[in-house]
């Protein structure tokens, strides 16, 4: 057993927290923090309301300088959550930070234990496991690595606009990457945008435009991110750019192409518009595509399919833009942190059968209807039926694809509003009867509550009650032709059948269907629903579990436009202030190699996944690269002589601690 | 395996006897679940000692054999889903070791479901609470491991056997000598 790095035999203090009732109210605190003090190498021994408060950390500082304590224990809640704060609590107290020990007393034993006995004696095996590992601390320090002063948003919708753009105005290089052929994202498509019914396109488009012309903003758009690699301050980013057809320096946006394709009709579905209109087979998304750039469609395009048009699209383009023969290119670019701004995807309301979408053709999801209100949709502005008709009767059915333990258990909270939106669009653009179907109605947040209170005298039908069915099937004469909405009205009591027009499922928000790949990608977490996941969901809402990356807005979770400017500004102001140091400190949990005992056995090598391990030919040892390790010790488990050790991590405070855990029976207490 | 060979089942002290759990859990997926098992407040058995390590590939086989050495009656390891691992590919080694092990514990006659590995990803609190009740269930209807114990009657069984070989080669040495 190595010599602890302490003069002679070590001087423990041992401080047990409260946490108010969180730890004091299932575990005996007194009784462990007085069995601690009978521990082999324990100089104090207290208990404590609050470690984490001034008063508690002093304690500490205190008794350092009063006992002459070389290493420290505070029994409190998880290493995750404040480790850092009582290493910054030891440090101010004259010791090397990394002589602290944490034992989890909450989330590990109070939190999930409501018996007293049990918790307290599991609280006192795991103390005893910290005072014989921290025994084996040595005095570390903390790496720092220089970062790269640029950051790459991902995702070109409001939040990785609002984000791209404070990272830009505050003099950082902003590489935004979007998979669609223009920025805009969801909030693009939307007509109005509640509770104050500005026009979407007036607030968002200076700011894509903004985005394009910023000098500090690299945006490729059609493209996507392909490869990660490096770490916080250091990413190595690869994107993908997909051919468009088109080179980019040279089209001007006049669109002359698309009046010359050889397909005189637009029959291809149109994308942007859901569906509800058509387009050829070279198209621009729609009027303010962000950047003003054509773009073909493989699948459509006769050329790119067989070969064999007669490229009168290439003929019209006077600029010689167009070029069958472009192939993807990829780009690879450095930078210091990552913001995943990737948004969210509107529930497929065809997995709910009984509401007939995709049936009837007169059930709209709202983000069709959002195209039909707006001037520049399918249809100029005008909401008509598939047949041309104006709808006399149209009925909002709220929470499609959400609070459903049938599809998804989440409340979506942006559908009671933009279903109250709707209702008032459709009302104002067609003066038709409006019913909303709702379960409950959710309006927190400024002015939605008074927009709800508005809509209700403007003479919009509530009826509370979840709709079991839209069908065709009529039973009397005034429901023939219609749709009809067969629902309980749980506040008369009574089921009731409503006659429609049209029918707008109010979808819910869901994680994209590639969340799953694009977590990997960038090695972060989902919560169990799929949207990313933050590193806390009240203190660090923005963060994730991988240094350097942040979230924002829809992908970590549904959230309405100014929630996902706001997040989008915090991943920025967190972006900025990681990069703004200038450097990052890393955990000193690397791997290290005693040259001595190295046998050259060669067997870590291939083990590292980061190639930090390399062998020396000429003393024929292992040597670990410390800039490159990560610290996973997957090397160090592997060593056959046991001359690869982990700082923070190494065998003998592993041992120790599995020691400490079993010697409840040599110990007296 | 014969029946004969099973350690375990000391059928001794069961009365107050609750197995002792060591689990090493990954610190960017099971120790989070865990921590996240305590936010949500999932009571679970209070049998288990976490020994946070920075991934499942940390877990030395020798950790294992230790714990068991020292006292638990289950092992349990639990690591990022495959693919997910935080350091690439940390959990795949520690399948590796896993295999290993397992045909050296059940060598020495320590029953499979003493040691497990389980992938319990941040979010899946829920999965660590059923994991480790599952665990203690399958331990209690195992009854004691008790290898110190075992170690103990081991050496005092060895100690006459021991004492007669020293002394046969005493008697040897001082012949030839």
């Amino acid at each position: 057993m190595r010599d602890s790095g302490a003069n002679g035999t070590p001087r423990i203090g041992v401080f047990v927290c409260h946490c108010g009732t969180n730890i004091a109210g299932i575990v005996d605190v007194k009784a462990v923090a007085e069995y601690a003090a009978g521990l082999p190498g324990v100089v104090v021994s207290r208990e404590y309301k609050y470690m984490c408060s001034d008063p508690g950390q002093e304690l500490i500082q205190r008794d350092i300088r009063d006992h002459r304590l070389d290493r420290i224990i505070v029994a409190s809640c998880s290493p995750l959550l404040h480790e850092h704060t009582f290493r910054e609590a030891t440090a101010q107290g004259g010791l090397n930070p990394y002589f602290l020990q944490m034992v989890n007393l909450r989330e590990n034993v109070s939190w999930v234990n409501d018996e007293r006995g049990p918790a307290t004696e599991k609280s006192k095996d795991l103390v005893r496991a910290a005072v014989y590992r921290v025994a084996h601390h040595k005095a570390l320090q903390q790496r720092t690595v220089p970062i790269t002063a640029s950051v790459l948003v991902v995702g070109g919708g409001i939040a990785g606009i609002h984000a791209a753009l404070t990272l830009a105005n505050a003099g950082k290089k902003v590489y935004l990457v979007e998979r669609e052929p223009t920025i805009g994202g969801h909030m693009a498509m939307f007509d109005k945008t509640f509770p104050t019914l500005d026009c979407a396109a007036c607030i968002l488009t200076p700011k894509m435009s903004a985005v394009k012309n910023h000098p500090n903003i690299t945006l490729w758009t059609y493209s996507e991110v392909v490869g990660v690699d490096g770490f916080v301050g250091n990413f190595k980013i690869k994107v993908k750019q997909k051919p468009r057809y088109i080179k980019e320096d040279l089209c001007v946006g006049c669109l002359e192409c698309i009046a010359a394709c050889i397909h005189k009709e637009a029959r291809f579905p149109d994308g942007f518009n859901q569906g509800l209109s058509k387009r050829k087979p070279i198209y621009i998304p729609f009027p303010q595509a962000t950047p003003q750039l054509v773009l073909f469609d493989p699948e459509a395009c006769i050329q790119l399919k067989s070969g064999r048009c007669r490229q009168s699209c290439a003929e019209a383009c006077d600029r010689k833009a167009i070029d069958f023969r472009q192939i993807a290119e990829f780009e690879d670019i450095e930078v210091g942190s990552i913001i995943l701004a990737t948004g969210f995807q509107a529930f497929d309301a065809s997995r709910l059968p009984y509401y007939g979408y995709g049936r009837y053709p007169n059930v709209y999801t709202a983000l069709e209807v959002e195209r039909l209100v707006n001037a520049s949709g399918p249809t100029g502005g005008e909401v008509v039926l598939r047949d041309g008709r104006k709808p006399t009767a149209v009925g909002i059915i709220h929470c499609v694809g959400s609070r459903d333990e049938k599809t998804n258990g989440w409340c979506s909270r942006v559908c009671c509003m933009y279903s109250l939106k709707l209702a008032h669009l459709v009302r104002e653009h067609t003066d038709a009867t409006i019913y909303n179907f709702y379960i409950d109605m959710r309006t927190p947040g400024k002015g939605y509550e008074e927009f709800y209170d508005k809509l209700l005298t403007e003479g919009v039908h509530f009826i509370r009650g979840r709709v079991a069915e839209v069908t065709d099937w009529s039973r009397s004469p005034e429901e023939a032709g219609k749709l009809v909405v067969r629902v309980e009205d749980t506040l008369v009591g009574t089921v009731r059948r409503i006659p429609l027009d049209m029918v707008i499922l109010a979808v819910g928000l869901e994680p994209r269907a590639d969340s799953q790949e694009v977590r990997r990608l960038f090695n972060i977490s989902c919560s169990t629903e799929g949207f990313f996941l933050e590193r806390h969901p009240k203190l660090a809402p923005v963060n994730t579990f991988t240094d350097g990356i942040f979230i924002a807005g829809a992908c970590q979770g549904p959230r309405d436009i100014p929630d996902a400017v706001a997040q989008a500004g915090a991943a920025a102001a967190e972006a900025l202030a990681l990069i703004d140091a200038g450097h990052v400190e890393l955990e000193p949990n690397t791997a290290f190699i005693v040259e001595v005992e190295c046998s050259g056995c060669k067997s870590c090598i291939p083990l590292c996944p980061y190639s930090a391990i390399t062998f020396l030919a000429d003393k024929k040892k292992a040597a670990i690269n410390e800039a490159l390790c990560k610290g996973c010790g997957t090397c160090v488990a592997a060593c056959p002589s046991g001359s690869i050790r982990q700082n923070l991590f190494e065998d003998d405070e592993i041992f120790s601690e599995i020691e400490g855990l079993f010697a409840r029976d040599a110990v007296v207490a | 395996m014969s029946a004969h060979t099973q350690v375990g089942a000391v059928p001794a002290a069961v009365g107050t006897w609750e197995p002792r759990i060591v689990a090493f859990f990954c610190n960017w997926c099971t120790y989070t679940a865990a921590d996240l098992a305590g936010v949500s407040r999932m009571k679970h058995a209070p049998n288990v000692r976490i020994i946070r390590v920075m991934c499942s590939g940390r877990v030395d086989p020798q950790f294992v054999l230790e714990a068991f050495a020292k006292g638990a009656d289950g092992v349990l390891i639990g690591g990022c889903h495959l693919g997910d691992c935080h350091y690439v590919e940390g959990n795949y080694k520690a399948i590796r070791r896993v295999q290993m092990l397992r045909r050296i514990l059940r060598g020495m006659g320590i029953q499979d479901d003493r040691f497990r590995l389980e992938w319990i990803s941040a979010s899946e609190g829920e999965k660590v609470k059923r994991v480790i009740n599952d665990m203690v269930d399958k331990l209690r209807a195992l009854g004691p491991l008790g290898l110190p114990r075992r170690f103990q009657e081991w050496d005092r069984e060895l100690a006459p056997l021991e004492q007669a070989v020293e002394a046969e080669a005493k008697e040897a040495s001082a012949h030839a000598g």
